[in-house]
């Protein structure tokens, strides 16, 4: 039946808070999501409060300032610090993006941090995103040929046929879109979701790949391409400004064009 | 707890090949029950207030009881087809999924099936 009990470790308790050491005049409260697999008690909030005049303008700022000042346990990904590595993707304020393009300022009230939703978390702010990179292998996201590879050049294509890849190419991989989407949530064994099926329709539109029909046999399924029910969860929260819902289309149209 | 690799539960039984005929199948139902629902609506107030033998007399009309079959016709095809994605949604038990299933194609099938002879029986005798 459909589940109505909550999965381990899925309540919240109240956890520690960790006031500024010396006041400060522009205090601002983070409360973050606390979990970690060695203690096994449920997870926690703890509240942070940080001076933002000692503190860098961004989410990111804040947690590495929490990290090295206030409380070394905390754990969280994080890596260029310019939204370009997908690192850091979380849930802030409710909605999943990256703390390092994430003002505090956007934030009225308190911050509040949690890790992507309905992943099973690792620690802290970490989530397992095992299964989503293994759906990305599945899509097999390479150029595929049947023709033999040119031995003097590249594979060319007009700038035109270039153009149909903006909007793709530009996907970082936080998996912000693909762990926002209701569908993925409860069937995300076998919904490939959105970041995965915005991957798959990049080498769909590339004109250069010879294997359009088989990667449209691999997709053709009811529960890998066609549990999106166009929610648009993904394009909402992407902090890339991209639109998998889209591309989910794109690819639903290309169903449709080898049918009728 | 499994050892299966992600990679392997990832590519799983392989695609089904199919889905596009049950999605295209769900638009076109849709695209019908417009004019068809809007027509049902209209008509249905139109008569407002008539008697049975009036009533009757407008569903006799061939006009009206092909149309009348069509509503029938889209509106359980469209409603089994759509219960069918939220089960597939919800139920994720595999012997409660495959009982709802059933119940819900045998349901829609039969009330269908009521449906369209009740307005042949109409449409034949009135």
């Amino acid at each position: 039946m459909a589940e109505f009990t909550l999965p381990a470790n899925s309540k919240i308790g109240k956890g520690k808070t960790w006031p500024t050491k010396d006041g400060g005049k522009k205090v601002k409260k983070f409360n973050v999501y606390r979990w970690t697999p060695d203690s096994g008690e449920n997870p926690t909030v703890d509240t942070y409060e940080i001076d933002l005049e000692a503190c860098g303008p961004m989410v990111l700022d804040a947690l590495i300032k929490i990290k090295n000042e206030v409380d070394q346990t905390l754990t969280f990904r994080r890596s260029c610090r310019e939204g370009i590595c997908g690192s850091c993707a979380m849930n802030i304020d409710g909605t999943n993006t990256l703390a390092c393009t994430k003002f505090i300022d956007e934030v009225d009230g308190d911050v509040n941090i949690y890790p992507l939703p309905h992943m099973a978390v690792i620690k802290d702010l970490v989530p397992d995103l095992n299964r989503a990179y293994a759906q990305l292998s599945a899509i097999e996201p390479w150029l595929k040929t049947a023709s033999p590879t040119p031995p003097d050049k590249e594979r060319v294509q007009t700038p035109e046929d270039r153009r149909q890849l903006d909007g793709l190419y530009e996907c970082i991989l936080c998996f912000c879109c693909q762990t926002s989407c209701p569908s993925y949530w409860w069937n995300g064994e076998r919904y490939l979701g959105p970041a995965i099926l915005l991957q798959a329709y990049r080498w769909l539109a590339d004109s250069r790949d010879e294997m359009t029909g088989e990667r449209l046999d691999a997709l053709e399924d009811p529960f890998r391409l066609y549990r999106c029910h166009t929610i648009m969860n993904c394009s909402k929260t992407c902090p890339k400004g991209l639109n998998p819902a889209k591309a989910i289309a794109e690819i639903k149209k290309m169903m449709l064009a080898r049918q009728a | 707890m499994s050892l299966k690799t992600p990679l392997g539960a990832a590519r799983g039984l392989g695609s089904a090949k199919n889905g596009t005929h049950h999605w295209i199948m769900q638009r076109i139902t849709a695209v019908a029950l417009v004019p068809l629902t809007l027509w049902f609506v209209f008509s249905a107030l139109a008569l407002s207030g008539a008697g049975y033998a009036e009533a009757a007399g407008w569903l006799a009309d061939p006009v009206n009881a092909v149309l009348m079959l069509l509503l029938i016709v889209a509106t359980f095809h469209h409603l089994q087809l759509g219960l069918q994605v939220v089960i597939e949604d919800y139920i994720h038990g595999e012997a409660a999924k495959i009982v709802t299933l059933l119940v819900v194609k045998f349901a829609a099938f039969a009330l269908g099936m009521a449906g369209a002879f009740a307005v042949l029986k109409v449409a034949f005798t009135a």
